[in-house]
């Protein structure tokens, strides 16, 4: 193998880790610019509430960029996360296997279900503490939550887009 | 809606890691005047079919994972193979120029922990549906991982190599236990903060302005320091002492979110490292050395010279794989290997390198930003961090930039535990990761069973 033959081998390996390194980062990008469907705003200690976080949270119409209905959390700690509501059943609450997990002392570990029925989105409070509230009444029995109207669960205000 | 899996960049990736590991074969039997590897094509079929494998358990069972960590983690090891060969070349052509008996190459032993790698990478992917099942055994894993950690102090099977009591042979198989303890740790230290986290967080006590936890609130962070001086006193090996407590230092700040804990830490970490440098001698022999290697050149200060010599006879573009002496440091297939990748690759391809790392654990955190669950975030985030953790603290160490301490770098080094632990930590991190990315349409197993009422 001749020296310039080497040198070439060399630079080439070289060249294939950048590549390998742009391609990484190119695909990176992408998955950055998807739309996301879920991005807690904090991963820790929810008590502690930023200001600037909150002009954010005021605008939840950005958020729902999918078909079909979907469920935004537009305040408390997890507000930006937006759950595409499918065929079946959401839970709400405390407990780590909820399908949305709200980390408050004002919710109860098995707190709220969201669930379809002919057409509309029911909304049951599953016998929490310190109750589910659709606009300012406190529900209690499973009823249909209007699109747009906030459901509040402790700190934690959903809305409903369809 | 229907979401991009993205497996089938996982496959070009993987393909270019593969291509680059034939490439770096070639090259080093060229440069070294050796020609081809006669088991060439044999090696890189058995690698090429192990990272298929892999990608279609990937596809099959977490088919909205991230598409990264595979490939990431697979070039890794296929770097470290091509440099462990590279390193049995110098070996062997050493040998025969002393006349002496050549010694077994290393790189089929680090095949086949890669093979074992990948087999136990298979097993979790198929064993573990939900990450959150791991939650349930906080106290086991804790309890399993603190036995493990402690294993190589047991009279039969503990075994001390070059000063460090890490290692536990049974029969002919030697193993570091430290490296599954720190993956059962992080599911342990994960489990804890989650149930702790508030307490941890809210009640405070404030000193000269600043919020501090009770002082009941202080136990956990003082075992972990315990338990880190332990390690170093009894086991005499900083690299893993510097790995648990930062690893629960960074977990307990990401739960709570307090940065008081990184004053309390730092206190903790200063007393404890003054007083590892007053009591122990392999401890004061290491600063030393850092502060100034070329006075100690031929005795404590032989390795990090040489390796300063390999990174400065690399430079920019490196000598190219085979061109290089990277043999003349001691240990660099294992310790120093990033000190033979810099001489031969040169600061491009280091840099390569280090930037497949951040985008390793950038990858990792992003999972732990992206998943619904606290427990799911503290693993993620946790994992991720180890494996950050590991490679700063032995790059810098490598590069003089802290004192030198021995850990292994994730995937890159010869040695099984470390390779086989780290990846079990990307199978958890994509089965994490495949939880937090999927449509939620999708999900059948949980979520269209009637909600059960468990009371706790």
């Amino acid at each position: 193998m001749t020296e310039f033959g080497l040198t070439l081998l060399r630079l080439s390996f070289l060249a294939g880790l950048w590549l390998f390194v742009i391609v990484t980062v190119l695909i990176l990008r992408r998955d950055l610019a998807q739309p996301r469907e879920s991005r807690p705003a904090t991963a820790g200690a929810p008590r502690r509430t930023r200001p600037a976080r909150a002009p954010k949270a005021a605008k939840p119409a950005k958020i729902p960029r999918s078909a079909g209905p979907s469920l935004a959390v537009i305040e408390g700690p997890l507000s930006g996360t937006v759950i595409p509501l499918g065929s079946s059943q959401i839970t709400l609450g405390r407990a780590p296997d909820s399908t949305i997990v709200i980390d408050d002392d004002f919710a109860s570990s098995r707190h709220a279900r969201v669930y379809p029925s002919e057409g509309a989105w029911i909304v049951e409070d599953l016998g929490s503490t310190n109750g589910t509230w659709i606009d300012r009444t406190r529900i209690t029995s499973p009823t249909a939550l209007p699109p747009g109207a906030p459901l509040r669960i402790g700190r934690t205000t959903l809305q409903l887009t369809t | 809606m229907k979401r991009p899996t993205r497996r089938n960049f996982e496959l070009l990736l993987l393909v270019m890691a593969w291509g680059l590991g034939v490439l770096g074969t070639v090259q080093v039997g060229w440069a070294t005047g050796e020609g081809l590897h006669p088991r060439l094509w044999i090696t890189a079929a058995v690698v090429g079919v192990l990272a298929l494998i892999a990608h279609l358990i990937v596809r099959w069972r977490v088919p909205y994972a991230d598409p990264l960590l595979l490939p990431l983690a697979t070039l890794l090891t296929i770097l470290g193979l091509v440099m462990i060969y590279r390193l049995d070349v110098a070996a062997a052509q050493r040998a025969e120029r002393v006349g002496a008996v050549p010694p077994t190459p290393d790189v089929y032993n680090q095949l086949t922990w890669y093979a074992v790698g990948v087999t136990l990478f298979v097993l979790v992917l198929l064993a573990l549906r939900d990450h959150r099942i791991l939650q349930r055994y906080t106290y086991t894993a804790g309890m399993v991982g603190i036995i493990l950690l402690i294993l190589p102090l047991a009279p039969v099977i503990g075994t001390t190599v070059n000063g460090a009591t890490l290692w536990v042979r049974v029969g002919g198989l030697t193993f570091q236990p430290a490296e599954l303890a720190k993956i059962l740790l992080t599911i342990f230290f994960a489990g804890y903060l989650v149930v702790t986290r508030d307490s941890l967080a809210l009640v405070r006590t404030r000193v000269l302005g600043i919020e501090f936890p009770r002082p009941r609130d202080l136990g956990p962070i003082l075992v972990a320091w315990l338990v880190s001086l332990a390690v170093l006193v009894f086991e005499r090996d900083l690299g893993t002492s510097l790995l648990f407590f930062g690893l629960f230092v960074s977990m307990l700040y990401i739960a709570t979110q307090r940065r008081s804990w990184f004053v309390l830490a730092g206190a903790l970490f200063a007393i404890g490292a003054v007083f590892a440098y007053l009591a122990f001698g392999h401890v004061r022999v290491r600063v030393q050395v850092w502060l100034d290697p070329f006075a100690y050149a031929d005795t404590g200060g032989f390795q990090i010279v040489q390796s300063l010599y390999g990174l400065a006879n690399g430079g920019l573009l490196g000598t190219g794989l085979g061109g290089g002496y990277p043999s003349l440091v001691p240990f660099a297939n294992t310790d120093f290997v990033v000190a033979a990748l810099g001489e031969e690759l040169g600061l491009t391809g280091l840099i390569a390198i280090l930037l497949l790392y951040a985008v390793l654990v950038e990858r990792g955190l992003r999972t732990a930003v992206a998943v619904r669950d606290p427990f799911g975030q503290l693993l993620a985030a946790g994992l991720s961090i180890t494996l950050a953790i590991q490679v700063f603290v032995i790059v810098g160490g490598v590069t003089r930039l802290i004192p030198l301490t021995g850990l292994t770098t994730p995937f890159l080094s010869y040695g099984g535990s470390s390779l086989v632990a780290n990846w079990i930590i990307i199978a958890l991190l994509l089965v994490i990761s495949h939880r937090a990315r999927r449509p939620l349409e999708g999900q059948t197993d949980d979520a269209s069973m009637p909600t059960q009422v468990v009371s706790r």
